[in-house]
């Protein structure tokens, strides 16, 4: 009986294993689909500038509101710890390089993947169910070319965008904090954080982390929708599929990324 | 039994195909002269859809030959394969309109998809397919907005839009109203006869299809079992024919399920014996 | 949606976008450290407290470079500091660099005092002049035991 289970367990545990390389190796070969048939994407930048609306503008308001109060709290937080030590004048140094390193690329990626990443997944795995694709198939018109490729490529462009709206918010809403609330002179604020936050190594890789991450999620979430099972269920599970993937993907990738940037210093 | 006359547009020999393991259609044969609107009947899920993607090339055969034009359809490359299908339309099943146009984005897809004509001219070819199907008022609607009948005859304006030799229509009579049936059965015929195209339709509605269509196939278990022309397919003594075109409950097709033996099943028998029950 | 108020949204977007770039670029971070304008230099320290690299070398409390560099002298025994100094400002030979701290906790510097010489400090020199860091324990252990005025090599 025991052996039984265990061997059970195992099978379990391998047919998982080859569920996750299948699907890892699919997206890959996805990937590669959605590049090389990105001509339309460029060519007909309408359709791109649709997509980039749906994902990069309808995220807009809340990634900005949440910079704003991720930044007002570490101001807080920030300053209540730097006060022990008598250095709250330091406070805009945390907030931005937390923001800029840290912060603005992961969080905004959450909740790109969330918002957008989710949506743009239960949009196409819903024109799978309702044989959208299949019919555009049939028109001669290819589902990658012209669903997948424009929903990828403004993913790629907002994300970094939405980074850096996500960090300036979180830093003004420092500066709100520390200035009007706590009471430090501004120009300490400003002249510590410039004296600290270094543009090659804190902004740049907080911009090349994101665009990394707008790839990730971009790819999961089409190919997510694109494979998704034709029903309402199927999507259904597609887009957590895409909310949970997305995430662990961003912070594994995270820990890769800074791991390298920190060495290459 | 009347004969078809020669010009072949769709030939399927000897088809065989299976998902996975499940053998879907075991050897069919059929043609498709030009000119005529030819149905393909038969029960739920007997292949009659895979049929259709089999002739659109969205699957490939694993045993025969599907030629469409004199073209092997599986011998054709990705180029090949896109050029053959703008000369097909296609009516799904459920009429899958691009949920995010409006119907006249709808219908003028291909024509910005594949064409370079003026905003002007795709207005009025468009205008002019609406009006076909009776629907010029609803160009500025969403698919969400239209009833179901009236989705399937967009949907049908949308696959004639590029003048097609051959349309295929996947169960254009399902979940419709006697009204709306009729007004697509109606619809389909005028469309092939005005376009002078050849037209297939998979169906199970036998008494709209005997009304519009030159030609009947009917397939069960993935094999033809019957075929003619209506007035053959009426007067028609094949068991399974005569079961579908009566609609009869029972027949070669049966009505119950393999089981176990009924008494058996409710315990009021104490022989344990399976038996399939043949009622 | 119409595609004019669309493209309008999206060119918005766009615009914002960057401007939250050139924001981090230049209010958050001072661009980068320019790499063909700035010579580097040398000093040897006994101990350099809690010099990390990327610490800014002041001059009158002004900003004029960052230790770029920190290694351990087997030989000698002595911590060397690379400073790497914008080649606007020009030092004299025998500056003097010592290693401070801002505040009682504050970030820990290296500053550079000009000397009187009247050859200039070029790349690859050493600066001979240099103060070690102080480092707080002995501070307080020397005044625990009266011995402040001893030299602060003592244990």
């Amino acid at each position: 009986m025991i052996t039984q289970n265990l061997g059970k367990a195992i099978r379990n545990l391998g047919a998982r294993g080859i569920e996750t390389i299948w699907r890892g190796g699919a997206m890959a070969r996805f990937f590669w689909l959605v590049l090389t048939q990105s001509g339309m994407s460029f060519r007909r930048i309408g359709l791109s500038i649709r997509e980039i609306y749906f994902s990069g503008v309808m995220s807009l308001v809340i990634i900005m509101v949440s910079g704003l109060f991720i930044g007002m709290v570490l101001g807080l937080q920030g300053f209540e710890t730097l006060q022990k030590y008598g250095a709250e004048e330091t406070m805009g140094v945390l907030v931005a390089l937390s923001l800029v390193r840290e912060l603005g690329p992961v969080v905004t990626a959450l909740l790109f993947a969330s918002r957008a990443g989710s949506a743009i997944t239960a949009e196409i795995g819903l024109m799978k169910a309702t044989e959208q694709l299949k019919a555009m198939d049939m028109m001669a018109v290819d589902p990658i070319a012209r669903v997948v490729a424009p929903r990828f490529w403004a993913g790629v462009v907002s994300m970094p965008l939405l980074a850096a709206l996500f960090s300036s918010m979180g830093i003004f809403g420092g500066y709100i904090v520390g200035t009007v609330l706590v009471g430090i002179d501004s120009g300490v604020f400003w002249s510590n954080m410039q004296a600290a936050v270094d543009f090659r190594y804190d902004v740049m890789s907080g911009i090349v982390k994101s665009i990394v991450f707008g790839i990730a999620i971009s790819v999961i979430a089409t190919f997510e929708g694109f494979d998704a099972e034709p029903t309402a269920e199927g999507v259904s599970r597609a887009t957590t599929r895409t909310v949970v993937t997305s995430a662990l993907t961003v912070l594994a990738l995270d820990l890769m990324l800074t791991g390298f940037m920190l060495r290459s210093l | 039994m009347s004969t078809l006359p020669d010009s072949l547009l769709v030939e399927i020999e000897n088809v065989d195909f299976a998902y996975g393991k499940r053998a879907i259609l075991k050897g069919i044969s059929l043609t498709v002269p030009r000119g005529k609107v030819v149905a393909i009947m038969g029960g739920s899920g007997c292949g009659k859809t895979t049929l259709l993607r089999l002739i659109g090339g969205q699957l490939i055969a694993s045993k025969g030959t599907v030629r469409v034009n004199d073209q092997d359809v599986a011998s054709l490359d990705r180029e090949g394969m896109y050029q053959m299908r703008r000369k097909m339309g296609m009516l799904f099943q459920f009429g899958a309109l691009f949920t995010d146009m409006n119907v006249f984005d709808n219908i003028a897809f291909q024509l910005r998809e594949h064409t370079d004509l003026p905003e002007d001219m795709i207005r009025d070819l468009v205008l002019m397919k609406l009006n076909a199907v009776g629907l010029r008022g609803t160009a500025k609607l969403f698919p969400s907005e239209l009833s179901g009948g009236m989705a399937r005859r967009v949907a049908l304006a949308r696959a004639a839009v590029l003048d097609p030799t051959l349309i295929m229509y996947d169960e254009p009579f399902a979940g419709l109203d006697p009204i709306s049936l009729a007004v697509v059965g109606q619809t389909i015929r005028k469309l092939n006869d005005a376009l002078g195209a050849t037209s297939i339709v998979v169906t199970h509605d036998v008494v709209e299809s005997l009304q519009i269509v030159d030609y009947l196939y009917f397939i069960s278990d993935g094999k033809i079992v019957g075929q003619g022309t209506p007035d053959e397919i009426r007067a028609s003594t094949e068991p399974y024919v005569k079961q579908f075109v009566h609609a009869e409950m029972d027949g070669p097709v049966p009505f119950h399920y393999p089981a176990k033996d009924y008494a058996v099943d409710l315990n009021l028998s104490t022989s344990t014996s399976l038996k399939k029950s043949v009622s | 949606m119409e595609r004019k108020t669309m493209d309008f949204w999206v060119g918005l977007f766009i615009l914002m976008g960057f401007a939250a770039l050139l924001m981090l670029a230049l209010r958050v971070s001072i661009g980068s450290d320019h790499v063909e304008n700035t010579y580097s230099v040398e000093a040897r320290f006994e101990n350099i407290g809690g010099l990390k690299a990327k610490a800014p070398v002041k001059s009158a409390g002004v900003l004029i470079g960052r230790v770029t560099n920190i290694h351990f002298d087997n030989e000698k025994f002595q911590a060397v500091a690379t400073l790497t100094l914008d080649k606007r400002y020009i030092f004299p030979k025998d500056s003097s660099a010592s290693i401070l701290t801002s505040g009682l906790l504050g970030e820990v510097y290296i500053g550079l005092d000009a000397g009187g010489d009247d050859k200039k400090l070029v790349a690859g020199d050493k600066i001979k002049l240099t103060q070690s860091a102080v480092v707080l324990e002995r501070l307080i252990g020397q005044l625990m035991f009266g011995k402040a005025a001893e030299g602060a090599d003592k244990k």
